[in-house]
């Protein structure tokens, strides 16, 4: 099944990717848990290939989610292959109704959102993760096993898709951080 | 001994730590507990130290530059019994009047006793992060009251279990 994921690419959607705006906090979509959804639908490879395009023109971004573009679905991207706190990566793909399905190597570190644009915070994830979802398209499952950046930026994204922002997850009372420099 | 409860605030700039250090330092005062930092521009400290007349620290604290600072005796920490859980209570959302009044005064109606507290109000988003020490057995109960609560004020809650691991 993770071959699937290996050979995808964001062409195979078949339709041009339209980047659309980011919502912030406080949004009422990014607190409500997103629909799990039909991969196969017309509008959800479009959802799937805006997701890409929305997050290739944001500097830094490394994942994002349905909601973050104020859709309430179970969809996100993910593309942590140029960031330097990465150790396994699956390139550019696009999961739809994610679970994870193993989680270990809890250890904490400091995130920020494009949702929450002023805020960082130190959110405790699994450093390694196993996650089941579908593709777009085809729905075609896959199982992904991850570890380091790539099982915290998918931890971050399924929690978009729950309604969850890191700011649910903070370590502490001094754990959330005015953001000091605009990646 | 002799404990006093020091607060000081001012107009950020550099060196305000170090003036008011050396102030109490030259006193004999010693700082144990303390928190100092930023807020929207303003820096806030909050001290106890020992060793030190509060009549002396008020003398050596009011010439510098900029600050002001409020000084006053203490009874020393009683023993406390810690048989709270630790529980983390997270509440973001639009900005409103109450959102700090209403979120604590549920959590002090359900016995929990908030030993930390941040929030930070950046553009509409309100954030308000708490660490509370909830009785034993009754944080199922505090987080439906929360859930209410937030409601209501039109916002979003967690309640979890603060996590210490001891190495």
């Amino acid at each position: 099944m993770s071959d699937a994921l290996a050979d995808w690419k964001p062409d195979v959607l078949g339709v041009e990717g339209q980047v659309l705006p980011v919502v912030t906090a406080p949004a009422g979509v990014l607190s409500s848990a997103g629909a799990e959804v039909d991969p196969a639908d017309p509008a959800i490879v479009q959802l799937a290939a805006d997701l890409v395009a929305t997050m290739r023109v944001s500097p830094g971004c490394v994942g994002l989610a349905a909601p973050q573009v104020g859709v309430g679905a179970q969809v996100f991207v993910v593309d942590v292959t140029e960031h330097p706190k990465t150790v396994t990566a699956h390139g550019t793909f696009v999961l739809c109704n994610a679970r994870v399905v193993e989680a270990s190597r809890w250890r904490p570190g400091r995130e920020g959102c494009m949702s929450v644009p002023d805020l960082t915070g130190d959110v405790k994830r699994a450093g390694r993760v196993v996650v089941e979802a579908v593709l777009p398209g085809t729905g075609e499952p896959v199982r992904l096993t991850t570890d380091a950046f790539e099982a915290r930026a998918l931890q971050h994204e399924i929690d978009h898709c729950a309604g969850k922002l890191f700011l649910d997850r903070v370590a502490g009372a001094h754990a959330v951080y005015q953001r000091k420099v605009y990646l | 001994m002799n404990e006093l409860a020091i607060t000081v605030i001012g107009p950020d700039r550099t060196g305000i730590v170090a003036d008011v250090s050396e102030a109490l330092a030259g006193l004999g005062a010693n700082l144990s507990d303390s928190t100092m930092t930023r807020l929207r521009g303003h820096f806030a400290m909050t001290l106890i130290c020992t060793g030190a007349a509060a009549d002396d620290v008020e003398k050596a604290l009011a010439p510098i530059s900029g600050l002001l600072a409020t000084v006053r005796a203490v009874a020393p920490e009683a023993d406390t019994d810690a048989a709270g859980e630790p529980y983390l209570v997270s509440v973001h959302g639009a900005d409103r009047l109450g959102i700090v009044a209403a979120v604590t005064r549920v959590v002090a109606a359900a016995g929990g006793n908030i030993t930390d507290l941040t929030t930070r109000l950046t553009g509409p988003l309100y954030v308000l992060i708490a660490e509370v020490d909830v009785p034993p057995g009754s944080a199922d109960d505090l987080a439906v009251r929360l859930a209410v609560a937030a409601q209501e004020l039109g916002v979003e809650v967690t309640l979890r279990r603060a996590e210490s691991d001891v190495l």
